[in-house]
């Protein structure tokens, strides 16, 4: 029986958020005595095949036909190296890439499902996993029922795998071409590229909020704070529906969740939407003129005061 | 053309929810509820791609759960759904056991395109749509921002992912579950709304679709979630980052 990590990369690297699923799969093996094996999949994938057994034997699903990530083939294979390898669970980080695939996968093995785990314990040699639900309002403890399990984790909420001593062993799995469904038909994608590091792997994040009304002026403040701190920048819907910030960016419960050793939120009035994807974070700072804005009741620290005249003066202070 | 629109009922995402001391769910007796908006979001598609289509095109609402759905449902209609359809059903579910019935409900209805919310806020499992079509061997296309008929029976679709906006072209029959910027859902209008009270749902018991919902997820317990930081007001920008060097050490 093994615990499969299905392995998200972008051509060269496994995302350093599936080394927290490697994390999490490798301590669920040190109960269940299963092994553990990380799947890649796409096309060339010599460099990514190579990276990722430094941390433990991977399964290589190399093939044209895989050269984007489509929720139909990539789920096949999934499902089909499940069942070759007797996975007793699927083990992913918890993206968009993740929450498109992974739940068609598991519907293809009848297998059941926990999204957004946070963490888990054992009753009697029974897994008991803990996701968020409402918002982030509320914490629940679940059971699945059957086998294989598929579980996706949160980045944020545990630590990094380290390197094997030696690496593990690739193996080869042979793409039927034949048998890959043709459901999609990929056409591209459309980026802001960015030199800042991504939203959920970063140390420092600095949010703004409706406050910042053109997308020169969320870059003067927000992005010249993150710069300052080398963080990277996220912001509230609000900047989103707007059209003044990229969907990519959107921090909460129906964006991305980070949990940073500093959150900064500008001009960010702290809807529950918006806190059940930055609460976790270790430290937050608040700005905001309005002294009773909901935002100061989870931060560490509160400056009240117009944001146009604080982040400069901020900006001054770490230069000094 | 038949569209088959999801819509789960949902605790309104303007109250804060409260856990009952046993953990064993909600406090929802004084709770309002509402359409789960990224099902509001789906329906809104649905019309549109009928206002646009003209006749021809029949908009679906259907929910799974007990006599409470019928007010969610009715708003659907009010909305301009054609037609509301209640599986009745009064026990736990989870997204495999939505998957499942809804799976039997496509069986029996055929519709061409499934438009459903990508999550639904109170569980936020992310997971029907996928399930669905996973069980269906249907194209799926997740978090659409955007959906044009490129042909009769192809839809292409802009996806809000972690790294852009993705473009896929699927072919239908298709499963696509909304995101947020896709439309402003329309509001039902009063008179509308009081027609919808004489309309009819169709009501079916799960037996009759010939399928047991049975939950592969079991929510054990559940506990209220509160963030205890005291929030240290500073006075200005010196003190501020003074306090993240030398006290939170975090810069
Ligand atoms: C008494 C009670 C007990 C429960 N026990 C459990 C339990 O043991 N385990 C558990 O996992 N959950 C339980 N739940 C919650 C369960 O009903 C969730 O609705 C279910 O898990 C689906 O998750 P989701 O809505 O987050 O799915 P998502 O995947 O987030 O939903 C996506 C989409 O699926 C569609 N959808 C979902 N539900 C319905 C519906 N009922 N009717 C129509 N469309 C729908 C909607 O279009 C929605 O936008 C319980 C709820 C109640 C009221
Ligand atoms: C189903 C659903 C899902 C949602 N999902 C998300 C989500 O994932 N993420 C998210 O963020 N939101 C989400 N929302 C929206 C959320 O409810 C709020 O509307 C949103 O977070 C508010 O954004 P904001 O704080 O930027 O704006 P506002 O609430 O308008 O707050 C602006 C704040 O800026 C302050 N301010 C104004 N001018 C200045 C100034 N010059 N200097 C300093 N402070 C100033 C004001 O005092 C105020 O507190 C969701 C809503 C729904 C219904």
């Amino acid at each position: 029986m093994s615990i499969l990590v299905v392995a998200e990369h972008d051509g060269a690297h496994a995302r350093p958020g599936s080394s927290s699923a490697l994390a999490v799969a490798r301590d669920l093996a040190a109960h269940s005595g299963e092994r553990v094996e990380l799947l890649v999949i796409g096309r060339g994938l010599a460099f990514v095949a190579a990276d990722a057994a430094r941390f433990a034997p991977v399964i290589v699903a190399d093939h044209p036909l895989l050269a984007n990530p489509t929720a139909d083939r990539y789920a096949h294979i999934i499902a089909d190296v499940a069942k070759a390898r007797e996975a007793g669970s699927i083990v992913a980080n918890s993206t968009t890439f993740a929450k498109d695939i992974l739940p068609r996968a598991s519907a293809m093995l009848s297998a059941a499902m926990a999204g957004d785990v946070t963490g888990y314990s054992f009753a009697n040699g029974k897994l008991l996993l803990r996701r968020p639900m409402y918002a982030g309002a509320a914490m629940a403890t679940v059971a699945l029922t059957g086998r294989p399990l598929v579980i996706t984790v949160r980045a944020s909420a545990f630590p990094a795998a380290e390197p094997l001593a030696e690496p593990g062993e690739r193996i080869v799995w042979s793409v039927d071409a034949s048998t890959l469904p043709n459901h999609s038909e990929y056409v591209g994608l459309e980026s802001r590229p960015t030199l800042r590091p991504e939203l959920t792997e970063a140390r420092v994040v600095v949010s703004g909020g409706r406050p910042f009304r053109t997308g020169e002026e969320f870059e003067k403040y927000v992005g010249c704070l993150a710069d300052a701190l080398n963080g990277a920048t996220g912001c509230t819907r609000a900047l989103v529906d707007a059209g003044i910030a990229p969907n990519e960016w959107q921090v909460g419960q129906t964006g991305k969740v980070v949990a940073p050793q500093l959150y900064v939120a500008l001009g960010i009035s702290g809807a529950v939407q918006h806190l059940a994807g930055m609460k976790n974070s270790r430290v937050v700072v608040a700005v905001n003129t309005d002294p009773e804005a909901p935002m100061f009741s989870v931060a560490t620290y509160g400056l009240v005061g117009d944001v146009r005249q604080i982040v400069p003066e901020l900006i001054r202070e770490l230069g000094k | 053309m038949k569209i088959l629109v999801p819509t789960k009922r949902v605790p309104s995402t303007d109250e804060g929810v409260r856990i009952r001391p046993d953990g064993s769910g909600i406090e929802d007796v004084a709770l309002a509820f509402i359409i789960n908006p990224f099902d509001a979001i789906a329906l809104e598609e649905a019309l549109h791609i009928r206002e646009r289509r003209g006749s021809g095109v029949e908009v679906t609402a259907v929910g799974i759960g007990n006599a409470a759905f019928e007010s969610e449902l009715r708003i659907a209609l009010a909305m301009g759904a054609d037609r509301a359809v209640r599986v009745d059903f009064d026990g736990a579910l989870d997204p495999w056991s939505v998957a499942q019935v809804l799976g039997a409900i496509v069986r029996r209805e055929k519709p061409d395109l499934v438009l459903m919310g990508k999550q639904a806020v109170d569980d936020d499992s992310n997971q029907a749509g996928q399930m669905l079509a996973g069980l269906l061997d249907w194209p799926q296309a997740t978090f659409a921002s955007k959906i044009e008929f490129v042909e009769p029976a192809r839809l292409s679709i802009a996806r809000e992912t972690d790294r852009g906006l993705e473009t896929v072209i699927v072919g239908l029959p298709a499963v696509v579950t909304t995101d947020l910027r896709l439309n402003e859902p329309r509001y039902a209008s009063l008179p509308a709304l009081m027609k919808a009270k004489k309309r009819p749902i169709e009501t079916i018991s799960h037996r009759d679709l010939g399928v047991l919902p049975e939950p592969k997820v079991r929510i054990l317990h559940l506990e209220q979630v509160a963030v205890d930081r005291v929030c240290v007001r500073v006075a200005d920008a010196a003190e501020l980052v003074h306090r993240l060097r030398y006290e939170a050490k975090v810069i």
